[in-house]
């Protein structure tokens, strides 16, 4: 097989993560710092990986702490490894460890380095809380002031609702709109119905559950001891739930109309991933079997305003024409599954002639849906979703599933922030 | 080639030692002579006004004075005489009518640090080396350049004693804390900061130092306050030492002079005391450990020319258990390796990794390790319970519980998942390491790793060599255990190896001793007399009764001639009674603190206590069983040299450092007395006391164990 982009073939060696945990539960106090070194040296001990043999390292964040502006570097200070390796971090939003892998791999193809540790984590028990703007000017100024009397007249203009603190919101700043919101007027505008959401959601549990049981999500994980404690499990996977309990939910975001619910959503989650990257000849010299290759990906932007989160249906299509495959050739696809609406949204486009035709000048739909190729162990609705380490999970999960199963080309699609999608075309080794 | 070199600069004179062809600055013979020619010329000097002294050595300022110098003493006189040379010159820095500042960078240690006392004014650089102290007492002399004499005046009698008399280095900035220097600095602008100093110095400018406060005027600014100190000083002294080592009671008679009567008189006190330590029996033996253990950090544990040990940067260890662990977590905290932990279960891993990381954290918490390198540190520790990580080991270690089987399943899984060259160690202390090699592919990179517990405190390691290891495994686990800190001692595969081979037949004695009828008390006192740290009683509380019954029958299998399992041990493990562990043993524990004797032991073991036994038959037969026991292991060339025997029984088992160890001891005694001893002891208490063959024969041949004395 032989790359569609220019330059050397990139291996997938293998992945690691932290158990994914709701925010404030399990993983609370553990920084999104330390999830992404717990992932990084487990997966060197797994991979039997000499720390020295390492080039570089991106890892993904979203809601960084101000304190720890690189997580990357952080994770690429880790004692296992010589000093020297540069690291960065990157924010694609809900895509940013694939962003994270997709600047590895570029360093790999384009020849600046064999081997790159990518990933990312997020911790949303650990997010910055800030002041008000008006508190956080004051602080400024009495910090320049001069004299007693300056600081006394600053100290004046003090209010005590200055003192409100601003939490970040998930909301697009171009347009105010929070992520629910959005996910309702998909749900709105694409006519899919509550009970379609509640079964996706449904069905997101129950294969998670059995992968779970099955060991093979399980194999994914390194456990964490957490206040002596071992965690060993996602704690956000439901395996004893129904669509009669699902029903009972209230919608969130729009309470009167709306089909959004805390079940149909993916939860707030805190997690670290990390996945080996090498380059074919790498991966060679140095003895390992890889898992999968990157056989192409592609981004996309729409306009916020528009649906938010339909990336996916204009990246996808991208990366199959980039991997020069078709869509009935996957085998598997791993889908992000930020809401049931949005997954249901873009399954909807990618079946629809109508979004060929109109959105992509297209004469064919991008295909049909295999159900029993989607989602095989569940997704992020059941897994949960740390918004910087999702597409790290979702890169190991398919890679791994690739060789179970023996499938030729896997698809991993992610909806972002940002009116952004992801896509990118595993190939078989 | 000269040792000192000078340049002027603007009206000061800066000295650098540098002593040609040697690693660190130390006073020798000929520095002193160059000293002697150099300090008149700068006081007639009329250009020079101020001096700075610093090294051109990295990492040392002055070591300490030549102890080979030291060792060449014969007599008392001649001793005295050393020391008021040392004495003289460097009353000449102090006597000088211009300052002289210390630019102290690297190790400033004994007479390195005295004569920096001397000086007008001290600086330390910041950089990690630098350390100050006056360690001699661990030598079995005092400071007595004047050290006894500035210290207690510059920083405190209390502080000074507590210096001097346990012989404590400490890092540049507590130095500083302690008043010892004046300035911390960073070592690239230590010059500049110190020909500064000497310039103002010269201007008639005089640094304050802070006084010791309301408790310093009371008790370290009148004689009525000092004699309080002394006296607890002496008592405290008394009691650590139990009497045997003279050189810190004459330290704090030097100190007491000097400060009562004046520092002449101190001065010559140091002198006396010194005369009359350095060739003692106890300075003598303490030196020759020193130079044994400078030996025995070169000694790679093989006769083989040319082995290179392996680098360790992974170490596995299999077995997250209490001792497990505590080897992990040692290897992370002193050698920075990376620390792969495999339990069977995550509920067992975890609590070993929390312990391993205990071992950091309480580091951190007494200040010994900085925020940022603990949290360097911590990610070092990760476990499994499969073998992924085992891959990249470069040495495993076993602590898996005493069981063949089990051991021999860890090792036979190891061989399967590890790399070629890794060696595979196991923490056994009473299999013998062939009978585990002999489940594996490759015996010859099979080796023993005897660590003592509790790992954080004990310095000994013994590493156990079977026939078929090869020197490069006991090369790599010789220096791997030495980077752990631990004091290593490579030993041949013998039943209870070396140390607790010569353990053995001393606790079995005290057994025995016991079960006739002997106090409790009395045993342990003769021994702690005898110079042990702990009696064999209270040792066997601290062992645990459960785990020295195990050994115990181990080695009555091997030596059943000298060892038998004693039932009153066994009696008071079916009670429950394991020692301190479960708060009772032969001594009863409340909170963790040794109480008194638990007076229904004797009802346990059946017998009433009495003190008719005489206190020499008690102490010869405890003595000469771990002396004719280490005898004979030497014979069987358990341990290499007499060396390694002595240095892993003052480490392994705290024999008294200043008898030398049990071999350089029964080279003091002398082998026919020791014979002579002996055969007595056998005839009224059994064969089990009958001299071991070698002493017989050295007995007739006049032979020693060593050949330097």
């Amino acid at each position: 097989m032989t790359p569609t982009n220019s330059g050397r073939r990139v291996a997938v060696v293998a992945g690691c993560r932290t158990p994914f945990c709701k925010a404030g539960t399990d993983l609370k106090g553990i920084s999104a710092v330390d999830l992404a070194k717990h992932a990084t040296v487990e997966l060197i001990h797994r991979a039997n990986l000499d720390g020295h043999a390492v080039d570089e390292m991106f890892f993904g964040q979203v809601v960084p702490n101000p304190l720890v502006p690189n997580l990357a570097r952080e994770v690429s200070l880790l004692p296992q490894f010589p000093k020297h390796i540069p690291a960065a971090s990157i924010n694609r939003a809900c895509a940013s460890a694939n962003a994270a892998i997709v600047d590895g791999a570029s360093q790999i193809a384009l020849g600046n380095a064999d081997v790159v540790i990518a990933g990312g984590a997020e911790n949303l028990s650990d997010i910055p809380i800030l002041h008000s703007r008006r508190f956080s000017d004051l602080l400024v100024g009495l910090s320049k002031a001069k004299s007693f009397g300056d600081r006394l007249r600053l100290a004046t203009t003090f209010r005590p609702r200055d003192l409100v603190p601003v939490t970040p919101a998930i909301a697009e700043p171009s347009t105010g709109e929070t992520m629910g919101q959005s996910a309702e007027k998909m749900a709105k505008e694409n006519h899919i119905e509550r009970e379609d959401q509640d079964k996706f959601a449904l069905r997101s549990h129950q294969l998670a559950a059995k992968g779970t049981e099955d060991g093979r999500l399980t194999a994914e994980i390194a456990p964490i001891v957490v206040r002596d404690r071992v965690v060993n499990t996602d704690n956000g996977i439901r395996s004893d739930t129904n669509l009669e309990k699902m029903a009972e939910l209230k919608p969130v975001f729009d309470r009167k109309h709306g089909t959004v619910t805390a079940g149909n959503s993916s939860p707030l989650t805190d997690g670290g991933a990390a996945v080996l990257l090498m380059s074919e000849e790498s991966a060679k010299a140095l003895g390992y079997t890889p898992l999968a290759f990157i056989r192409s990906y592609a981004v996309a932007a729409l306009d916020p305003g528009d649906q938010l989160l339909m990336g996916p249906a204009y990246a996808v299509p991208e990366a199959l024409d980039r991997a020069r495959i078709v869509w009935d050739q996957l085998g598997l696809v791993e889908m992000h599954e930020a809401f049931a609406s949005q997954a249901l949204s873009n399954i909807q486009a990618f079946e629809s002639e109508e979004w060929a035709r109109v959105r992509l000048g297209r004469s064919e739909p991008i295909g049909k849906i295999n159900w029993e190729s989607l989602n095989v162990m569940g997704g992020s609705i059941a897994i949960g979703h740390p918004f910087g380490a999702t597409g790290a999970r979702l890169t190991t999960t398919l890679a791994n599933e690739m060789n179970r199963r023996d499938v030729e080309f896997g698809l991993i699609s992610v909806c972002a922030q940002g009116g952004m999608g992801f896509a990118m075309v595993l190939e078989r080794a | 080639m000269s040792a000192l070199r000078t340049e002027k600069s603007d009206g000061v004179i800066v000295i650098t030692l540098d002593l040609p062809g040697e690693p660190v600055n130390k006073i020798t013979r000929e520095l002193r002579q160059e000293f002697d020619d150099l300090l008149p010329r700068v006081e007639a000097d009329p250009d020079v006004m101020a001096a700075v002294l610093i090294s051109g050595k990295p990492g040392s300022f002055i070591a300490g004075a030549d102890i080979d110098e030291f060792v060449k003493l014969e007599s008392r006189e001649h001793a005295e005489q050393l020391v008021r040379t040392g004495q003289s010159l460097i009353n000449r820095f102090a006597a000088s009518t211009k300052p002289f500042v210390a630019a102290i960078d690297g190790a400033c240690l004994g007479g390195g640090l005295e004569t920096a006392l001397a000086c007008s004014y001290r600086i330390a650089a910041s950089s990690p080396s630098t350390t100050l102290g006056l360690p001699e007492v661990q030598l079995g002399i005092l400071p007595a350049a004047g050290g006894c004499q500035r210290l207690p005046r510059l920083i405190g009698v209390r502080a000074a004693l507590d210096m001097i008399l346990a012989g404590k280095i400490v890092p540049a900035k507590r130095a500083l804390r302690l008043g010892i220097v004046d300035e911390l600095v960073h070592p690239a602008t230590l010059r500049y900061v110190a020909l500064n100093a000497a310039r103002r110095l010269a201007d008639g400018w005089r640094p304050k130092r802070k006084r010791g406060g309301l408790a310093g005027l009371l008790l370290d600014g009148n004689r009525l306050g000092r004699s309080i100190v002394f006296r607890a000083a002496r008592r405290q002294v008394a009691k650590k030492t139990g009497g045997n080592y003279p050189a810190p009671l004459a330290a704090i008679d030097a100190i007491r002079v000097g400060l009562n009567r004046g520092r002449k008189r101190g001065l010559e006190r140091e002198a006396q005391h010194f005369g009359q330590l350095a060739v003692s029996e106890v300075s003598r033996n303490l030196v020759k450990i020193f130079f044994a253990t400078t030996a025995l950090k070169k000694d790679f544990g093989t006769d083989d020319e040319g082995i290179e040990p392996n680098e360790v940067r992974n170490l596995g260890v299999v077995g997250a258990g209490f001792m497990g662990a505590a080897i992990g977590g040692v290897a992370v905290l002193r050698s920075s390796v990376d620390v792969r932990f495999r339990e069977a279960d995550w509920d067992r891993l975890s609590r070993g990794l929390g312990f391993a990381k205990g071992i950091l954290k309480s580091r951190l918490e007494r200040r010994r390790l900085t925020k940022y390198e603990y949290r360097n540190l911590v990610p070092l520790i990760s476990g499994t319970t499969d073998w992924s990580g085992f891959g990249r080991t470069d040495l495993v270690i076993e602590a898996v519980f005493e069981d063949l089987g089990a051991k021999h399943e860890v090792f036979r899984q190891l061989e399967d998942v590890v790399g070629d060259r890794c060696v595979l160690a196991s923490n056994t202390s009473t299999i013998p390491i062939a009978q585990i090699a002999s489940a594996t592919e490759h015996p010859e990179r099979v080796i023993g790793m005897h660590f003592f517990s509790p790992v954080e405190k004990m310095p000994l390691l013994e590493i156990i060599v079977a026939d078929e290891t090869a020197p490069w495994a006991t090369a790599t686990a010789v220096n791997f255990g030495r980077q752990m800190g631990k004091t290593v001692i490579a030993v041949r595969d013998r039943p209870g190896f070396w140390v607790n081979r010569i353990l053995a037949p001393y606790m079995n004695e005290a057994g025995r001793l016991l079960e006739e009828g002997v106090p409790i008390e009395m045993i342990d006192r003769l021994m702690t007399e005898f110079g042990f740290p702990v009696g064999p009683i209270t040792l066997l509380d601290e062992i645990g009764l459960d785990v020295a019954g195990k050994a115990s029958r181990v080695m009555s299998e091997a030596f059943s001639d000298r060892i038998t399992v004693l039932t009153g041990l066994q009696k008071m493990v079916d009670l429950g009674r394991l020692g301190r562990k479960s708060g009772r043993g032969f001594y009863s524990y409340e909170k963790g603190k040794k109480k008194g004797v638990d007076q229904s032991v004797y009802e346990v073991l059946g017998v009433s206590p009495s003190t008719r036994k005489s206190q020499g038959e008690v102490r010869d037969r405890l003595v000469y069983s771990m002396l004719n026991e280490a005898a004979r292991a030497y014979e069987e060339s358990v341990v290499r040299s007499a060396r390694d025997g002595d240095l892993g029984a003052i480490f392994g088992i705290g024999y008294p450092p200043f008898r030398g160890g049990p071999l350089r001891y029964l080279d003091s005694v002398g082998a026919a007395q020791a014979v002579d001893a002996l055969k007595q002891l056998a005839d009224s208490f059994g064969e089990r006391l009958a001299p071991a063959p070698i002493l017989e024969r050295m007995a007739e041949t006049g032979a020693r164990f060593y050949s330097d004395n």
